[in-house]
């Protein structure tokens, strides 16, 4: 029997059959798993939960609409060497000392098992998942500065996340595994607030759900607020020593739940009755 | 069964190919379903699906092929290696999927296959059937490992047709209207980059290069920087027939007005056909001459009309009336003259193609490429706008 490990999520990171079947099929596969869903759903962490279950060392890259694919590589640090080339001492012969690996070249060019997180990749350029296909099918890259061939002993677990957002060229999704993380329904919910929140009330807990899920069920809101923001929420319900919430008043520090100004005016207007938040 | 369902997906533009079904074979072989039709469905859904405006026809082929049927594992497997054994299948791939198929060793997952059916025979009763009817799967995980909590679809619970019969992810169909966000992204693909203006970026690898031939005497090199070079004239058909679009049209305007990648963008109102003239308001004020527009932007303006396209006949093809300063041409010549002018233009239509036929909307698609006004019907737009840069 082929064994590989399975993925059953971690104490502090639940999951759901669909979402550890596609962890596993990436796993098994060796292929990168390419994770969306709404903001605030979980994808950053389910890295953090896959390597503390593996466990393996998590490389986190962290995209921004600048990095180019290179970056993950390894970066020439050209101005460096000018630099000492002048005014500097140590051997500038050297070019290794110039080299400086990207988060993808320390993911592959370590001995071990790691998993490499490259967090929200629509943010880069078009191009930029394309520019990475190569690396990611063969793990293996070339420093064409000094000739070095870097080969991963160990294939990483590539986790790939992407916002709500219809980016990504057909070539590089066929080559993951996908996984679309649910909003979680109340049920689902009540265990990550009791996750979270260890011990807290249960009234409380039945209170802030029920606030939460009909203020993202309202019309009109720019953003609904997300599984994070119920839990900065409740902790801060909690620090305040707040009891009991309730949506038809004026909700307890709004401001954590809903972060744009005209859906405070659109909460006002329909649910606390009131225009108090206008000004 | 199996494969049909394979057709069944690629019918449904959902883009199954043989990459997908040989990694579905290797994932069955190694076991990752769990032996159960629920299990199946997840795993098969995270290896065939690659983006959520997929997972709704899946869901909806899923459940037509596998309700009410008892399915044996075995003959799934059996059936995925027949087709990719077979010499005819072979013809319709690409290159690379041939490669991949090469390099796929057959007896090796079969064997694979076949060692895990017996492990399920000594380890349950009768382990290797797929109960596909009442959802109630034997072989439930009871959630054994101590690190992780089972939670959502508990076995037996929530079969795997019942959750593909739930169709959960109706909402991310693509061809379904679009909304702000996914047009603003959309539109995002519109752009292109050049390089103009004062030299003001430094250069490095010139700077390099000089110095070095400099006899390290260090010279700094700079260039201009890269900027976005895209110039679009949106123009819009307002009021009549179009009021129902009304919300339609506003997101496209806003999710235009907010993309920042333009050089340019050139907002234009208009009533049913373009004439001899625009209006840069939704009140119909200061009209803006088509010739001094023309005039006024070059060829490699991108051009986006976005309307109905249906009027009375006479509207298009007879004397110009609305609006119309220029007592010369009729508002199909004027149309003319805007696609002969622009390298790139399209022609987005709200209304869904199967009402096209046999209006002014034909004539009008003779003249500019027209695609509907949905996500999908947009991003074939802007390929349309982008596809190479020479007059047509």
């Amino acid at each position: 029997m082929s064994t590989f490990l399975r993925f059953r999520g971690t104490e502090r990171y639940l999951t759901n059959e669909a979402l550890e079947a596609s962890v596993n099929s990436a796993l098994a596969l060796e292929r990168p798993l390419l994770v969306r869903g709404e903001p605030g759903t979980g994808k950053t962490l389910l890295a953090e939960a896959i390597a503390e279950a593996l466990p393996a060392r998590l490389i986190s890259w962290n995209v921004k609409s600048t990095t180019r694919a290179q970056d993950g590589l390894y970066v020439y640090d050209t101005v460096q060497r000018l630099y000492d080339s002048r005014f500097g001492d140590g051997d500038i012969r050297d070019i290794r000392r110039y080299i400086k690996l990207g988060p993808m070249g320390q993911a592959i060019s370590a001995g071990e098992r790691t998993v490499l997180l490259i967090d929200e990749i629509d943010k880069a350029d078009l191009e930029f998942p394309n520019d990475l296909l190569h690396e990611l099918d063969r793990m293996h890259f070339t420093i064409t500065e000094t000739g070095d061939e870097i080969t991963a002993k160990q294939r990483p677990m590539v986790i790939i996340t992407s916002n709500n957002e219809k980016e990504l060229p057909d070539a590089f999704l066929r080559r993951c595994v996908f996984h679309f993380i649910d909003f979680p329904d109340r049920e689902f919910m009540k265990r990550v607030v009791a996750v979270h929140h260890p011990g807290l009330d249960d009234a409380l807990a039945e209170q802030t759900l029920q606030a939460f899920f009909e203020l993202r069920n309202m019309k009109g809101l720019r953003k609904r607020p997300s599984t994070s923001e119920l839990i900065d929420w409740i902790a801060v319900l909690k620090k305040a020593g707040v009891a009991a919430v309730k949506l038809d008043q004026s909700l307890p520090f709004l401001g954590t739940l809903l972060k744009k100004e005209q859906d405070v005016g659109a909460y006002a207007d329909r649910l606390a009755g009131g225009r108090k938040y206008r000004s | 069964m199996f494969i049909d369902f394979i057709y069944d997906l690629r019918r449904n533009k959902v883009p199954v190919g043989l990459q997908e079904a040989v990694a579905l074979a290797r994932a069955l072989a190694l076991g990752l379903h769990d032996s159960s039709l629920e299990g199946f469905y997840f795993v098969a859904r995270s290896i065939l699906v690659h983006r959520e405006s997929h997972l709704d026809p899946f869901d909806v082929a899923f459940a037509a092929h596998f309700r009410g049927i008892a399915v044996e594992a075995k003959k799934i497997h059996a059936e995925l290696l027949e087709w990719l054994r077979d010499p005819i299948q072979r013809k319709e791939l690409t290159d690379e999927e041939r490669a991949l198929l090469e390099a796929l060793d057959l007896d090796e997952v079969k064997r694979l296959l076949e060692e895990r059916l017996r492990e399920q025979n000594e380890r349950h009763d009768g382990g290797n059937r797929w109960i596909g009817t009442g959802g109630t799967s034997p072989f439930g995980r009871a959630g054994t490992n101590p690190r992780g909590i089972r939670i959502g679809a508990a076995s037996g619970g929530r079969s795997a047709v019942k959750t593909a019969d739930a169709r959960a992810y109706q909402g991310y169909r693509s061809d379904l209207v679009l909304d702000v966000r996914q047009i603003e992204l959309a539109l995002r693909k519109l752009r292109a980059f050049s390089r103009e203006g004062s030299f003001e970026e430094l250069d490095l690898d010139g700077t390099i290069d000089r110095t070095a031939q400099n006899g390290g005497e260090l010279e700094v090199v700079t260039r201009p920087p890269r900027r976005p070079n895209t110039r679009v004239i949106l123009m819009m058909d307002v009021g009549g027939s179009m009021d129902p679009y009304a919300q339609t049209m506003s997101q496209l305007f806003s999710a235009a007005k907010r993309s920042t990648h333009w050089k340019e963008l050139r907002i234009y109102y208009f009533h049913n056909c373009t004439y001899g003239a625009v209006y840069p308001t939704e009140q119909f004020r200061d009209p803006v001459k088509i010739t001094d527009l023309v005039a006024d932007c070059g060829p490699h303006y991108k051009l986006v009309l976005v309307g109905d396209a249906l009027m009375a006949p006479w509207e298009l093809l007879g004397a110009p009336s609305y609006g119309e300063s220029e007592k010369s041409a009729a508002g199909v010549a004027w149309l003319l003259y805007l696609r002969e002018h622009f390298e790139r233009s399209v022609w987005l239509n709200p209304e869904p193609p199967s009402v096209w036929a046999g209006s002014t909307v034909e004539t009008i698609k003779s003249i500019f490429p027209m695609f509907e006004l949905t996500l999908d019907g947009l991003s074939e737009a802007i390929a349309e706008l982008m596809r190479g840069s020479l007059r047509r």
